[in-house]
């Protein structure tokens, strides 16, 4: 396990090697300038700007000095923020992104596995059709029309909950749902293709042979080897959520990083391309990373390398 | 067994209930202290709640570049003369100045009374050392050429004369003297806008990289402090205890938030958590028969560049033909909806007076007209002219909704009432559109330009030969003259400068590089009680010094 955990780190290493120099590379292919005011400025003095700055180097340079200054663990400045450095600009904005997108992962696999889980046991039952009819209806209704709805309804006809900002608890309640919906429709699709297959294996069959009580058979046996496409959807999924949602945040005014991936590339903000990028990305291999890791606790026929002796 | 299976269902759903609350209850505890909505129920209290689309990307006043930079700086710093609420210039922290006879040198008397936020005078060493910060070329300031009417503040700003030959020097603390390039009739009010405010050296340097970041890095000499900034949530401005004129701030408190969809902001308006709220064009009818409802003219014009290199558009028929073949008053009324006008001139309406006080517009008029009988003519005649029946122009636009729908508008238009004529469609990123059109590779281009100052030269020299803006390669030698007319051997006799900038318009119109679109306006609804709210034609869009609850 050691063994191969290293080992699993410096591919880390070197994908994120890889990911950097793509990025920086492509990035540079983008027309324009990082300026802010070149609607006024004349191209000399956009190149007086540029020029210090360092961007009128070579892009092989420009490349080396950002290598150069990432291995001392320095993302830059921002050029829409003047001068805010990068990663205080990330983890400004973080925690809402982050908290937003557990909290729908967590209702939403939670809902999720319920809904998945029922259809398989009532299948071909109205348990099953509702559940299916939630699982279609969520995975096709954009989130911010939801989103969108749901502030009409709830907060300004109803007043039951804020209409947006980020100041409590109940401010993340409408978010939380609008996002989870998703979550739930992908989950639930995915448990009950799962569940059916595995209710209809051998060792099923054999363990109520047994005579183990169908709870017995759904807990112990059928959930548990059900949940693998679960595991390896649900990585990729947490890091995409926690990581801020560009439409959700800009309706509930969640002060989160969603807009940044965005905003970033328009406005030619190079370094903090760069870094929303490399952040996305280190999480992204470290939830993959967690996802393996889980797989052989879940299942295990799912052994990792050297994991045995 | 279903039974015991059903009871397991149950307490599933409970104890997900229970996880659910518990996610989010362990990231909250800090936060759930927070106020429930702060609703403004008592409305005598001098607070007012505002929304912006964005976060304050800067408040140093040396780099800032956007609009809300510019209003966040015009409430909470104060420059020499600030806008009033004619948009004329009123003393801040120059009680007073004194021109030179040749118009060059303006001395600018300093109010003894102006403090920082630290108690720290206000002096003219404060002026002296911010405009030259932004004229350092390493300051990086985008916003350096505002200046570049000061003398050697060009040559400066670009590396050729070090930064203390600049045209600017404190005569004492309170005494500011500023030599100029040309006499310049408009630059007391340009003495308003943000690039130019003062800065107190002894704090910028100690802060360092910091200045500008945070609500405690900044230092403060306007009507207001930020007394909290939470970035990208909003921030709070409180009346300056230390601002020589607090007897006239009625305000205590504002709170922004920031609040990026319009759908959201409207719903805030009608919990009565925000007490104005800017309208998009599918707002409009659903409140613009409530009496909360107001439309404001902005002096920002859009119109169509044409590229004059390029046939058709080489023919001066042709271009005369497509600038009266766009029916813009449909296209204000049906696509924009917000109060914008047609435009049909290229200096806007209630943006400047003259010295006789009128307006530039009422003395002008309108320069074009929609008339597709007398365009059809006009382009009839360029085609023979040009020996050819058919023509393909490529439209180049902007890649917003907004710009979308104009452009489909305008080459519906164009292709309707110019037989013959085909437009194209381009919609590039707005980087590449400006790249595109400064190269003059494209035939047609939607554009638009806002003023850098307060007078009709910041829209009238955009088309000299040699304006980096002009970018229709369209010249002509009169109108040059006369703009530089205006700009040296006129700029102290003001009727005669008038006059030429006046005739100059004119000449705009016989060559036509330019199709005259629209004058923006801007649709937004705001609470009754909310008085004296100033908005502004020129730098900040608005200023909260006067503004009171009642």
């Amino acid at each position: 396990m050691a063994r191969y955990t290293l080992q699993r780190f410096v591919y880390m290493i070197i994908t994120l090697f890889i990911i950097a120099t793509l990025t920086f590379f492509l990035m540079k292919l983008l027309p324009g300038s990082p300026l802010q005011n070149q609607e006024k400025l004349t191209p000399e003095q956009k190149a007086l700007i540029l020029k210090e700055y360092g961007l009128d180097k070579p892009v092989p340079v420009q490349y080396i000095q950002y290598l150069g200054n990432l291995l001392k663990g320095d993302l830059g400045v921002s050029f829409q923020y003047d001068n805010r450095p990068v990663t205080e600009l990330i983890s400004d904005r973080i925690g809402p992104s982050a908290q937003l997108g557990f909290q729908a992962i967590v209702f939403g696999t939670i809902v999720g596995l319920i809904l998945g889980i029922v259809a398989a046991i009532r299948h071909n039952h109205w348990e099953d059709y509702t559940a299916t009819v939630i699982a279609v209806l969520g995975a096709s209704i954009p989130s911010f029309v939801l989103g969108g709805f749901l502030q009409y309804f709830i907060a300004v006809k109803l007043q039951w909950l804020p209409v947006a900002f980020w100041e409590g608890f109940k401010y993340t309640i409408l978010p939380t749902l609008a996002l989870s919906v998703g979550v739930i429709a992908s989950i639930a699709r995915f448990m009950r293709t799962e569940m059916l297959e595995v209710l209809s294996s051998d060792y099923i069959l054999t363990a109520r042979a047994k005579g183990i009580s169908q709870a017995g058979v759904i807990i112990k046996h059928a959930i548990r080897n059900s949940l693998i496409p679960v595991i390896t959807i649900l990585g990729p999924m947490t890091v995409n959520l926690m990581t801020g949602t560009l439409v959700i945040e800009k309706l509930f005014a969640v002060p989160g990083l969603g807009e940044q991936f965005v905003r970033s590339i328009e406005l030619n903000d190079y370094p903090v391309i760069m870094g929303t990028t490399l952040f996305y990305s280190a999480l992204l291999i470290l939830a993959v990373f967690i996802v393996d890791v889980l797989y052989g606790v879940v299942d295990p026929r799912i052994r990792l390398a050297g994991g045995k002796k | 067994m279903k039974k015991r299976f059903s009871l397991f269902l149950v307490l599933l759903l409970a104890l997900s209930t229970f996880l659910a609350a518990c996610g989010g209850g362990k990231d909250n505890n800090n936060a759930q202290g927070g106020q429930g909505g702060e609703k403004p129920a008592e409305k005598k209290e001098q607070v007012l709640n505002l929304l912006e689309t964005q976060e304050i990307p800067s408040l140093d006043s040396a780099l800032a570049t956007d609009a809300v930079s510019f209003i966040v700086l015009n409430n909470v710093m104060e420059g020499l003369y600030r806008l009033g609420k004619d948009n004329k210039p009123v003393p801040g922290i120059a009680e007073s100045y004194e021109v030179s006879q040749d118009g060059k040198t303006y001395t600018f008397k300093l109010r003894k009374d102006a403090k920082w936020s630290n108690g720290d005078p206000v002096t003219a060493h404060d002026f002296e050392f911010a405009w030259k910060r932004v004229l350092d070329p390493k300051t990086k300031s985008e916003y350096a050429y505002i200046m570049y009417d000061i003398k050697n503040a060009q040559e400066a700003n670009t590396g050729k004369v070090p930064l203390d030959q600049v045209g600017v020097k404190a005569l004492d603390d309170y005494t500011l003297k500023v030599e100029l390039k040309n006499p310049v009739p408009y630059f007391v009010g340009l003495t308003a806008f943000g690039t130019f405010m003062p800065q107190n050296e002894k704090f910028v340097k100690a802060q360092g990289e910091k200045y500008g970041l945070e609500a405690n890095t900044t230092l403060y000499n306007g009507p207001f402090v930020l007394s909290e900034w939470k970035h990208e949530q909003g921030w709070v401005y409180t009346k300056n205890p230390n601002y020589w004129d607090k007897d006239n701030v009625k305000l205590e408190k504002v709170n922004v938030k920031v609040v990026k969809d319009t759908a959201t902001a409207v719903n805030l308006y009608e919990t009565k958590q925000a007490d104005r709220v800017g309208l998009t064009a599918e707002f409009v009818d659903k409140y613009k028969n409530d009496k909360n409802f107001h439309t404001k003219l902005e002096p920002t014009l859009f119109w169509l560049r044409m590229n004059t290199k390029k046939e058709p558009l080489n023919n001066v028929n042709a271009r005369k033909a497509i600038a009266m073949a766009i029916d813009t008053q449909a296209m204000v009324d049906t696509l924009l909806n917000n109060g914008s006008i047609p435009a049909k001139f290229t200096v806007p309406k209630d943006f400047v007076t003259g010295p006789d006080g009128k307006d530039f517009r009422d003395v002008n008029g309108d320069l074009v007209n929609y008339n597709p009988d007398e365009a059809k003519k006009l382009w009839e005649q360029a085609k023979k002219e040009l020996g050819k029946d058919k023509f393909t122009l490529e439209l180049l636009n902007y890649d917003t909704d907004n710009a979308k729908k104009i452009g489909e508008y305008v080459k519906a238009q164009l292709e309707q009432n110019l037989p013959g004529l085909t437009i194209n469609i381009k919609q590039q990123p707005f980087a590449q559109k400006l790249k595109l059109e400064s190269n003059m590779q494209y035939d047609l281009s939607f554009s638009g330009w806002g003023p850098d100052y307060q007078d009709p030269m910041t829209f009238l020299q955009l088309w000299t030969s040699t304006s980096p803006h002009n970018e229709t390669g369209w010249s002509n030698p009169e109108y040059d003259k006369l703009i530089k007319d205006a700009q040296t051997t006129l700029a102290n006799d003001q009727q005669a400068r008038w006059d030429a900038m006046l005739k100059a318009e004119k000449i705009v119109f016989e060559g036509m590089p330019i199709a005259p679109l629209y004058q923006r306006g801007a649709a937004y609804l705001q609470r009754e009680y909310v008085k004296d709210f100033v908005t502004h034609t020129f730098g900040a869009d608005y200023s909260l010094k006067w503004a009171y609850i009642e």
